[in-house]
């Protein structure tokens, strides 16, 4: 009963020009959307950095990045990267995922709070 | 104390706390002993699932492989940690939110289909029987080194251990041994490299030591990569640093890692054991981190151990070569045939034997790990500990395996396809005579392997893991679109494709001329992925929508905090 009256509290403004609209689905569909795009945003750009990182760096640029980087002691650029770098960024991603995520709950739960 | 008296008191010890944990967290439900009850905590979880993930292969022979193979070798290490943000970010907080427990169970519902589920209790049981025979090898492998006994004993010793503490205490039972595991591990695996990069370098941090320069007395110090490729050039092997694979079988055997980890049943369902999605994220973290600390050593007790063991055999005159290659000779794990006649131990490479200079030392990778601690003359103990280490390795992964097995079989097969109305009692003894059957196949495996490495078997159950699961499960999250004969064309293909590729290349000689655009077995997986994906998409498209309550569990499924959403609601 609560959740329908804030359903209304929620979605009123939007209503008014979207009267079939079936409130209770409104909210929670609108809400969802933008919790899913937020998210995907996050998965798209991490995956980038886990790509460029292991891929990029160890694999396909390695020769390049060998002969053009500063090398990490002793060891070439690439080839570090290959063999210890990008496991360190793998972690890195893997903090930065759960931190990330950890604002965007909040965010979508306050957010649920203000528009009251 | 004697070495074989530090050896069994340190293997007696963790076996009888392996076996205390077991019965003292004996699972009484089913989802005890599917989820371990779903309360355990991320970092417990994170331990748990490093060493379910670390297997015999990883421990045993990957130093090994590193050192002989070099740069080649960065596949197995971005691979086996690279996945992991895979599945962190792609899969386990959406699977985690379905809250069933196995990966046939989402795959089941989200496709709406029996058929489905039961394609994927096949590609489970096929993954996990690929992988638990490697893990059994393992076994072996180190109770011949340590008792002398053969292998096929070993490997019988060690399957009745693992039935002990993963067929009675289920998930529970197995979660917190493996905590206890991973410790074992963490600290014989890293003990040595510090000693040994000490001895070599002076660091106290074996992946410093790497980078940093090699220092022996009255000797210039040289940078220790440097001295690697030197002495890898001299004796006619390829250099360290430099790499052998194309670069596309090199893109492919890692993307097929990768995808292989993201797919593999028995580390996902490892996440279904966590309170909430908030937990499974964490719980990632310190899995990675805990995986990460035994991965950034790899490569450094491969460099090091390779640069030790050639410095003090090449050009040994056998009769002063020390105690250990004489022990290892005697197991038969290291071969020396004087084929010029000297007396002296000639170790060579390909490039110098063609020269005429005859290679007379061999020896398998699985020896790197092993030899090390001896080579670098390391107190007793701590090869004692390393033994221990070894074999918790193999146990715990083979114990993940058993449980994924025993629960596909008893929970998806069984309960949800065969026969509805088992009761809870009956599912737990399907799910414990299951595991005595898959072990039993799996032990005939370890003593009988199809393929000669430890880590090659293993590398093939990640092919199928990424030509199978891996598409369906994230077609099953990030599309609506896709439907049940899309996702069951697609896994059929996908693991059909991978599986008669591998089985043509290892049973029926085919050549590396053959290669598919020159991509090896190891790395065909990932092909069989993209099948499995275009397959599913074309068919999905021509075939009917999935019905609305699998998009509303789609939307369920997305929206992963439910918690959160509710306690906004009760705020109001």
């Amino acid at each position: 009963m609560s959740f329908a009256i804030v359903s209304v509290f929620k979605v009123g403004p939007w209503l008014v020009r979207n009267q079939e609209i079936n409130i209770h689905m409104a909210n929670s569909k609108g809400a969802l959307e933008r919790y899913w795009k937020a998210n995907i945003k996050i998965v798209v750009g991490l995956l980038l950095l886990w790509f460029s990182v292991s891929f990029g760096c160890g694999i396909l640029l390695r020769d390049w990045l060998d002969a053009h980087f500063p090398s990490v002691g002793s060891a070439p650029f690439g080839f570090w990267m290959a063999q210890q770098g990008s496991i360190l960024c793998f972690v890195g991603i893997l903090i930065l995922y759960a931190k990330l995520m950890a604002k965007l709950d909040h965010q979508i739960q306050s957010e649920g709070g203000t528009e009251r | 104390m004697s070495q074989d008296g530090y050896n069994y008191l340190f293997i007696g010890l963790s076996f009888a706390l392996y076996i205390w944990i077991a019965f003292r967290q004996q699972a009484g439900s089913t989802k005890e002993y599917y989820t371990a009850g779903g309360g355990v905590s991320p970092c417990a979880n994170g331990m748990a699932t490093a060493a379910d993930w670390m297997s015999a292969a990883t421990f045993i022979s990957r130093a090994g492989l590193l050192a002989t193979s070099g740069y080649d070798g960065s596949r197995f290490l971005m691979g086996w940690t690279g996945g992991f943000v895979l599945l962190t970010v792609l899969m386990v907080p959406f699977l985690r939110k379905f809250g069933k427990a196995t990966v046939p169970d989402f795959i089941g519902d989200r496709y709406y289909s029996k058929l489905a589920r039961f394609v994927a209790v096949v590609c489970a049981i096929f993954i996990c029987l690929t992988y638990i025979m490697g893990q059994m090898r393992g076994v072996g492998v180190v109770f011949q080194n340590l008792f002398g006994i053969s292998i096929s004993a070993g490997v019988w010793i060690g399957g009745s251990i693992v039935f002990i503490y993963a067929g009675l205490g289920g998930m529970k039972g197995i979660t917190y041994t493996q905590v206890a595991q991973y410790c074992v591990m963490a600290f014989a695996y890293t003990i040595p490299a510090v000693f040994i990069a000490i001895a070599l370098t002076n660091q106290f941090i074996p992946q410093l030591g790497f980078i940093g320069d090699y220092l022996r007395e009255g000797q210039e110090p040289v940078p220790f990569l440097q001295k690697l490729d030197e002495v890898n050039r001299e004796l006619g092997f390829a250099e360290y640093t430099a790499g052998s694979l194309s670069k596309i079988d090199m893109f492919c055997i890692t993307a097929a890692l990768m995808c292989g980890t993201a797919g593999l049943p028995h580390v996902i369902v490892r996440f279904f054991t966590v309170k909430n999605v908030k937990a499974v994220r964490t719980s990632a973290c310190w899995t990675l981190t805990f995986i990460a600390v035994i991965y950034l050593t790899a490569p450094t007790i491969g460099g090091f151990a390779r640069v030790n063991m050639i410095e003090t055999l090449h050009q040994t005159p056998h009769a002063e070569a020390p105690t250990w290659f004489k022990d290892f000779e005697k197991n038969g794990q290291m071969k020396w045939t004087d084929k010029n006649g000297d007396g002296n131990i000639q170790y060579f490479g390909p490039q110098e034997e063609a020269k005429g200079n005859a290679n007379e030392l061999t020896f398998g990778s699985d020896i790197m790990v092993m030899a090390n601690p001896h080579m670098a003359g390391l107190p007793k103990w701590v090869i004692g500990l390393l033994m221990a280490g070894c074999i918790a390795a193999a146990l715990s992964t083979a114990a993940g395996l058993l449980l994924v097995l025993s629960t596909a079989i008893s929970h998806d097969l069984m309960k949800k396809i065969i026969k509805p109305d088992l009761s809870e009692r009956e599912e737990i003894n399907w799910a414990r005579g299951a595991s005595l059957g898959a072990l039993l196949v799996a032990i005939y495996f370890g003593i009988n392997p199809p393929s000669e490495f430890i880590a090659k078997t293993v590398a093939f159950a990640f092919g199928l893991a990424a030509s199978s699961f891996f598409p369906t499960l994230l077609m099953g999250i990030f599309s609506r679109r896709m439907n049940k004969e899309g996702a069951i064309a697609g896994m059929a293909v996908g693991i059909l494709f991978t599986f008669s590729y591998i089985v043509y290349f290892q049973f029926f000689g085919g050549t590396k001329e053959q290669y598919f655009f020159g991509i090896s077995p190891e790395g065909i997986g990932f092909v069989g992925m993209l099948l499995n994906f275009a397959v599913s998409f074309v068919v999905s498209r021509v075939t009917p929508a999935p019905p609305q309550e699998v998009t509303e569990l789609l939307d369920n499924v997305r929206y992963p905090d439910k918690e959160g959403a509710e306690s906004v609601i009760a705020h109001h």
